[in-house]
């Protein structure tokens, strides 16, 4: 299963530089018993998300198993294991914006992209994500693009809030 | 000592002890799901709870010290409600079914639930969704009878520190297993079966051979052979509700003669001949390293327990020429059935049948490895643990207490008491010396019944010095040489000497290990439960055994003896190294 993972993580070019940047990492810091979430973060600072290789070349540094590095990486939601979109959404489901129909807009969203939660769309444009509480309990549900902060979100209005990104994306495939 | 009071019972109890315990101590039983024996409780399943007077909510009993003037109630309704409620929780995601589980009364869920009187599930949760993992030679994970207890991760990491299992992803969809749901095979998993030992419920169980062993009985063609390990005769009356400790080497023959085998055989006798083999590998390795000042592989570590080859192959391969080149009596037995045996008994190798029993699941992955095959074909064809034979005695009908005491067959049921502790931590270590000190001085090893008390008992690393005196000619280059020893148990334990060695701290001639804590007699395919209390009952009872036979050295037996004469040849010699040798090759860590 791993190899298939590897393998359908592109090249093995891909993996080499993968690798490369993980080496780098181990290189530039410090390695204590307690490097594991430092080191982590770095990694995924440094490829925008944690491959399979990525993880196994950490795990194999601090020896460590696998498994126990991505327990680690699947109890906290700041890691991905996945590559992120270009544009990362995060609905929050705070208490405000649950009770204020946050969940429909997840849902709303879901359908409109046909990813769920914690997934990214083929086109690797949009990502799907949960927060909690983007501090606009006020004028709740609230939803975030990248740094763009939407509220009092409708369901039914998703498809109007996604299309000039959307738009943006269609312009620069026709540069191409 | 505190003085505290437990259900209107006022008494002191032993400073720093939890107030579970000290309800234990009152002799009053609180229930329990995730805590484990001897470690550090993780208060994952709060059925333990209990009120104590000035606190607010109830309170854990397995994480909470006993304090002085501490008022406690066991059996309140708020207490009892709250069992009831967390029990209800865990069945109303539970997705299994009892009548076709193998745990099916010996689940510790099961119990509970009826223990609580539970008799309705408040509400429905959303069942586990259940993908069963059977990637393993030896394990079968289901995910959807996990209860989340963590005490397999407690096995596997602490005890074993293998770490293939770890609790992955969070909340709801917290699962316990490899990473990314992957399947066992594809981490490095020892295949010990100690989480499928200390697992409460059927979410990790062994994978069973007892359907292929009733069709090799059925078979006309087949002469159907069993061997049944050390460890299993001090285990299996526990499948019978004997207390722990108690032998039933003879009541287990007769039962295996009424299930059908046609020879009742030992892994003892293998046993026997593994200490000739290694005893003079190991020899031969020190008048190498002595006396032709050659360049050797010291210390030599023992290569009997197939959880413990798994983890050098993965962990240490760099040490792998350490290993005794020995098979583990089991692979010993297999080849030597299918070559000396089948000749004997004029049978091909392929017409003969030979099952093990073992209290060890890694058997069942050794059985399996592709170098097992010295007779042309698999050497041990299937691998039952103690569990296993226990349900296959049942399921045969067999009234296990009402049978009588037989013997087991010739010539490969004959052993020494030697061979019997090859069962429990230390045992190799004591045979190997017993054989080894009277090959060099020609006279027994001068203990109490020949016990090596030093490396006897509990402790998790032992180690002890033996100063050689009195050697015969041949053997005088050892004359007055210290030989150091060390034995462990546990993979963590193992784990601490071979790292020793590596970073030079340590010097040691021989190192015994054993995969699981205790040895054999703790292994993952034992009776449940087995706790450090069971551990020392079953090493009693081995000694017990040791110590009532004729012969208590291996190479008086006389079958051995004829073994060499007949077949073999000599210790190490041609055949020898073919049949009862083997190498092993690094595999990748994961
Ligand atoms: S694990 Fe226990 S409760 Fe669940 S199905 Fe098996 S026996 Fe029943
Ligand atoms: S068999 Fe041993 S190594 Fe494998 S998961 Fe279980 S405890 Fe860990
Ligand atoms: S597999 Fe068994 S021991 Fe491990 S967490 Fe699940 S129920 Fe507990
Ligand atoms: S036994 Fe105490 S919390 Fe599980």
């Amino acid at each position: 299963m791993i190899d298939e993972d590897l393998k359908a993580a592109d090249c093995s070019c891909k993996t080499d530089s993968i690798i490369d940047e993980m080496a780098a990492i181990f290189n530039e810091n410090t390695i204590t018993e307690g490097s594991l979430i430092p080191i982590l973060q770095k990694a995924q600072t440094r490829l925008g998300y944690l491959p399979v290789q990525a993880l196994r070349y950490i795990a194999a540094r601090l020896n460590k198993s696998l498994s126990e590095v991505a327990g680690v990486v699947g109890f906290y939601s700041f890691f991905s294991t996945v590559p992120r979109g270009k544009y990362v959404i995060r609905v929050c489901l705070g208490t405000a914006c649950y009770v204020r129909g946050g969940k429909e807009v997840l849902s709303a969203l879901e359908k409109h992209l046909g990813i769920t939660v914690g997934q990214t769309t083929d086109d690797r444009v949009f990502s799907l994500e949960v927060g909690r509480c983007f501090g606009a309990c006020g004028l709740a549900p609230v939803i975030m693009i990248n740094e763009e902060v939407y509220q009092r979100v409708k369901p039914v209005k998703v498809g109007e809030i996604l299309a000039p990104y959307k738009m943006r994306e269609a312009e620069m495939e026709a540069v191409k | 000592m505190p003085r505290i009071t437990i259900n209107n019972i006022t008494r002191e109890v032993p400073e720093g002890i939890t107030v579970f315990e000290a309800a234990r101590e009152t002799g009053i039983r609180v229930p329990s799901l995730c805590r484990m024996e001897s470690f550090q409780p993780t208060g994952a399943c709060r059925v333990c709870v209990v009120e104590v007077e000035g606190a607010k909510n109830l309170v854990a009993s397995c994480t909470t010290p006993v304090s002085e003037g501490m008022v406690i109630k066991t059996n309140t309704k708020r207490v009892r409600d709250a069992r009831r409620l967390a029990v209800e929780l865990i069945l109303s995601e539970h997705n299994g079914n009892c009548q076709t589980c193998d745990r099916n009364n010996t689940c510790e869920l099961q119990s509970l639930a009826f223990e609580l009187g539970i008799d309705n599930i408040g509400f429905t949760g959303e069942p586990a969704c259940s993908r069963t993992d059977m990637s393993t030679e030896a394990l079968i994970r289901d995910n959807a009878k996990c209860i989340k207890c963590r005490r397999c991760v407690v096995a596997c990491n602490e005890i074993q520190t293998v770490g293939a299992l770890f609790p992955q992803y969070r909340g709801f969809n917290t699962l316990i297993g490899p990473a990314f749901n992957y399947n066992l095979a594809d981490v490095t998993c020892v295949q010990c079966g100690q989480c499928a030992a200390v697992c409460p419920v059927g979410a990790i169980i062994e994978v069973s051979h007892i359907e292929r062993v009733w069709s090799a009985l059925d078979d006309p063609s087949k002469v159907v052979v069993v061997q049944t390990a050390p460890a299993v005769r001090a285990s299996l009356g526990e499948c019978f509700d004997y207390p722990p400790g108690t032998l039933v080497t003879g009541k287990m023959t007769a039962a295996l003669r009424r299930m059908g085998f046609h020879h009742v055989f030992d892994t003892n006798f293998t046993a026997d001949l593994t200490i000739i083999e290694e005893g003079m590998e190991l020899l031969t390795r020190i008048k190498k390293a002595f006396v032709e000042k050659q360049k050797v592989a010291l210390p030599q570590f023992t290569s009997c327990s197939p959880g413990w080859i798994n983890f050098m192959e993965a962990f240490y391969p760099e040490f792998l020429p350490n290993l005794s080149t020995c098979k583990s009596p089991q692979q010993m037995f297999g080849a030597v059935a299918k070559t000396y045996l089948s000749k004997k008994y004029g049978c091909r190798p392929e017409d003969m049948y030979v099952v093990s029993v073992m209290p060890c699941t890694a058997k069942k992955y050794e059985a399996a490895r592709p170098e097992m095959n010295s007779s042309g074909v698999r050497d041990v064809d299937a691998v039952l643990t103690t569990r296993e034979l226990g349900k296959m005695i049942k399921q045969a009908g067999i009234d296990f207490p009402l049978l009588p005491d037989e013997e087991m067959d010739k010539p490969l049921g004959v052993s020494s008491g030697a061979a019997d502790i090859f069962a429990n931590t230390g045992g190799v270590m004591e045979a190997a010396l017993r054989t080894a000190f009277e090959v060099i001085t020609g006279k027994k090893l001068p203990f109490n019944q020949m016990h090596v008390e030093a490396i006897s008992g509990l402790e998790g690393i032992k180690e002890t010095e033996l100063t050689i005196t009195g050697t015969k000619e041949e053997w005088s280059f050892l004359e007055g040489v210290t030989l150091k020893l060390v034995v462990a148990h546990g993979l963590g334990n193992a784990r601490k000497v071979v790292d020793a060695v590596k970073s030079g701290e340590k010097e040691y001639h021989f190192v015994e290990i054993m995969t699981c804590p205790g040895g054999c007699i703790g292994g993952g395919g034992q009776p449940r439960p087995t706790t450090d209390e069971v551990r020392k009952k079953r090493i009693e009872a081995i000694y017990r055994e040791d110590e009532g036979k004729a012969l208590r050295q291996s190479h008086d037996n006389p079958k051995i003896k004829q073994l060499y004469g007949d077949f073999l040849g000599f210790p190490l010699g041609e055949l020898a190294h073919k049949l009862l040798h083997t190498h092993y090759t690094e595999k990748e860590r994961i």
